[in-house]
């Protein structure tokens, strides 16, 4: 054990900057970007390399009403997105994101995204699922794309602007825990170098999370390895709760068994679902806009069309999407990189072959609740929505909300650039009106995180000898697996109560196996089992928060589909989940219906 | 099936050496891939250091050498590699911990090269405008995902990785070269015009053979040469 440790917590090396950004992907590479042209000294912590990060995986474009292949405009992309939430998202946050749509594209544009183009030399733009235009008329064309690497090609361009600017990064640092000062705010993280293990405090009265999501809850997911929303876990020990965490995205076309993404972008393109027996078969779900509905009306017509046995294969158990009727050249083109993940994973060419997909894990809509400025907000003791001093939240580890019960395809990049940036902006402002006073931190609750650490440090067995077939006793990633098992049961695409009450019943045994099982690398140098310890704690968190709120939601809204209550109830249930870790209590906060520039989008009922 | 890993631990390892796993035939099948085969030796010994993240070839975070290649492993399928499989860190860098290398000579060779867009100043109303043809002459330098394959096969990086620049950031070099509305193209191939940072490139192609992405640096560094002829 280092010195530095355990035995010298309260004396670790510390760093001070203005403003902190734990995790560089979209969300945080933008915000950085921000805080440091505004001249503020940040620091990136980022658990891997910025360009590892999951935003870099994202295929199909984002959204802007750009106008640049049909008519187009802000109001359209907002209508749709407030539909595409099943009437969840507040609407004045969607209100925010659509009108400043346009601009942080043709900011992106600028930083060097390499986007596909028109003839005209504009940007390209594709059809997506659930986008109109004039409030549901015809499809809209509002997915601005670079090919099928959208993500990759934004993370890139953000990474590039960050190394212009020189931004601090502190590259495969793990943040274990927010730090709180004595007076209630947050005041900093406790990080740690992955690569020796050692431990050390970055103060600063601005901290962002913008970790990311949390798909390794499901066993079936489109997710990397190291998307275990840790700035959820993070959140929750410090006492804020978690909204609507009840909605999880399940992408209706990940490869069947695997679960790696064919994009929307597929469809968007011309592709066609199709079961055993060759029928289109959306036609029937949305007579409209078929292939290109909502991805959750999707997600549930191929679910159906599985349990009604009409899957395809021996086990007739997927569906097929098929590009095989389009020019090669569309493919080849506008597609590569699916057709890349296609002959990779499924050893088919999609020009040649339709290909086995079945829905899988995608996207959180859920996370840590925060108002449009990025700021984290919680539930005050008279039920008021208070702001927490120094915490900030963007991207898909937060809830705007803008997605709401379903989130609409390319406007998870939008959101992480707009938040991103917004964000960066409170925190200029807050740090022009405050000068950053040296905080005193909580003693009580840095005692709480040398405890957990020091468990992960003391928790170790020898190595077992020899490495044959011997049985490791328990094991981190037994019990991951046995956790994505269970979530998969209880909170898969359909959820009906019986199976939500026993996926909470075996909770508890999870979290009993993770409080005893041994580490058997006794290591300090790139722990990678350590790693994943402090990692499950998040995870295991979350599906604590993701089975309490869906079994208290007694309605089918967006992504969450119950068996047992078929229908939306707006009465009842146009309210927004807030989850507490402590309690491991339910409460509920208002939707937002009035948007600031535009009339209120009334709910009812969503056809496609 | 037997995979033979190097293995490196600083706290009680002088120098690296290698260890032979066993994995049960039965758990692989026609697709796994090497990074499943990886996770499947983790479960034997959870203190084997290798990185992963996307599993599927786009965050480039797996990058090894497999029986004398560079591989991503996530996208390697086991069935078509020779056994036993052989797997070292990816050559040339400093090892941290078995299959993790330290990278920073390469990312600080990327970084030295400018690699972002410089433009007139932001104009909100209206994108830059760029042709279908002048986009599409970046096809195949922008999809770099940064796994350091090329770069760790190339034998004028290892000898001189603080002074050549490597074929991966030179891949990125050429990207802001030729696209249509960088401003500082003259400025850019000043830059790049020296005697080792570009011109330590032999053209061996190690590079291009060693792309999991199918790119091809050695051609884009060529093409890079023959613009600094014509353009300075």
């Amino acid at each position: 054990m280092q010195k530095n440790t355990l035995d010298n917590f309260n004396n670790l090396p510390m760093q001070q900057f203005d403003a902190i950004v734990i995790g560089a992907g979209g969300a945080g590479l933008r915000a950085a970007l921000q805080l440091a042209e505004s001249g503020h000294k940040i620091a990136v912590v980022s658990k891997v390399f910025p360009t590892r990060s999951h935003t870099v995986a994202a295929q199909g474009g984002i959204n802007a009403a750009l106008g640049n292949v049909s008519p187009d405009n802000w109001q359209w992309h907002m209508y749709d997105t407030i539909k595409g939430s099943d009437y969840l998202g507040d609407q004045d946050a969607i209100e925010f994101m659509c009108q400043e749509a346009s601009e942080i594209v043709r900011e992106l544009e600028h930083f060097g995204v390499p986007f596909s183009r028109l003839d005209n030399g504009k940007i390209y733009q594709r059809a997506f699922g659930g986008q109109s235009q004039n409030y549901g008329e015809s499809q809209a064309h509002r997915t601005c794309a670079a090919a099928d690497r959208t993500g990759h090609a934004i993370l890139h361009s953000l990474y590039q602007q960050n190394i212009r600017l020189g931004v601090t990064i502190f590259e495969e640092y793990y943040s274990v825990d927010l730090l709180k000062a004595n007076n209630g705010s947050i005041s900093g993280c406790v990080v740690m170098n992955i690569h020796n293990n050692e431990y050390q405090i970055l103060q600063s009265p601005n901290i962002l999370l913008a970790t990311g999501g949390a798909g390794q809850l499901f066993r079936t997911n489109t997710n990397a390895g190291i998307n275990t929303g840790d700035g959820l876990g993070m959140s929750l020990r410090a006492g804020y709760p978690l909204q609507d965490m009840e909605f999880w995205q399940f992408h209706p076309t990940g490869i069947a068994g695997k679960g790696m993404l064919m994009s929307e972008a597929a469809r968007g393109e011309g592709g066609v679902l199709r079961n055993a027996l060759g029928e289109a078969f959306m036609e029937k779900y949305a007579p409209n806009v078929k292939d290109l509905a909502s991805r959750d009306v999707v997600s549930r017509a191929i679910a159906i069309e599985v349990q009604q046995g009409r899957g395809c294969g021996p086990h007739k158990d997927y569906v097929l999407l098929d590009l095989t009727h389009l020019d090669d050249k569309v493919v080849k083109e506008r597609l590569p990189g699916i057709r890349d993940i296609s002959l990779t994973f499924a050893g088919i060419d999609p020009v040649e072959k339709a290909v086995p997909v079945f829905p899988t894990c995608h996207y959180m809509m859920g996370g840590i609740p925060t108002n449009i400025n990025g700021q984290v907000i919680y539930p005050n003791s008279q039920g008021q929505q208070e702001v927490v001093k120094g915490l900030y939240a963007v991207g898909e580890c937060a809830c705007v909300s803008v997605h709401g019960a379903n989130r609409l395809g390319g406007n998870s990049l939008l959101d992480i650039v707009v938040f991103g940036r917004k964000a960066a902006l409170t925190i200029s402002e807050n740090l022009k009106s405050h000068s950053a006073v040296q905080l005193e931190h909580d003693k009580d609750y840095i005692e709480k995180i040398r405890t957990r650490i020091q468990h992960w440090h003391t928790s170790s067995t020898d190595k077992p000898t020899g490495n044959s077939k011997q049985q490791l006793p328990d094991n981190v990633t037994q019990i991951k697996k046995d956790l994505q098992a269970i979530m998969e049961k209880g909170c898969g695409v359909f959820r009906e109560h019986s199976l939500m009450v026993k996926a909470l019943e075996e909770l508890p045994a999870i979290e009993q196996r993770l409080q005893q099982v041994q580490l058997s690398d006794q290591s300090n140098i790139f722990n990678l089992e350590r790693l994943a310890a402090f990692e499950l704690e998040n995870l295991l968190a979350i599906a604590y928060a993701t089975v309490s709120s869906a079994l208290a939601r007694q309605e089918s809204r967006g992504a969450h589909s119950r068996i047992d209550f078929q229908e939306r109830d707006d009465q009842a249930w146009l309210k927004h989940s807030l989850y507490c870790h402590q309690t491991r209590k339910i409460s509920y906060k208002p939707v937002n219906l009035t948007p600031k520039t535009h009339e209120s989008f009334k709910p009812k009922k969503r056809v496609y | 099936m037997k995979i033979t890993i190097s293995r490196y631990n600083p706290e009680k390892d002088k120098v690296p050496y290698d260890e032979t796993f066993e994995i049960d035939d039965a758990l692989i099948k026609h697709d796994t891939m090497l990074l499943d085969a990886l996770h499947l030796v983790r479960e034997q010994d959870p203190s084997v250091g290798f990185r992963f993240s996307c599993q599927e070839g786009v965050c480039g975070s797996d990058g090894m050498n497999v029986n004398g290649k560079n591989h991503l492993s996530c996208i390697t399928p086991v069935s078509t590699l020779s056994q036993p499989i052989i797997i070292k860190p990816l050559p040339g860098l400093p090892i941290i911990k078995d299959l993790i290398i330290d990278m920073s000579l390469f990312y600080q060779q990327y970084q030295s090269v400018d690699p972002f867009l410089q433009t007139e100043p932001l104009n909100l109303e209206e994108e830059h405008l760029q042709s279908p043809k002048e986009r599409v002459k970046l096809d195949g330098s922008y999809e770099c995902i940064l796994c350091g394959c090329c770069s760790t096969s190339c034998p004028s990086f290892w000898w001189n990785p603080d002074e050549f620049a490597g074929p991966a950031a030179l891949l990125a070099a050429s990207r802001f070269v030729i696209d249509s509305r960088d401003i500082k193209h003259i400025d850019r191939l000043k830059e790049l015009d020296s005697p080792t940072k570009t011109f330590r490139c032999r053209h061996i192609q190690n590079c291009t053979d060693a792309c999991p992405k199918g790119l091809n640096p050695s051609r884009a560094i060529q093409e890079l040469k023959s613009i600094m002829v014509k353009d300075l």
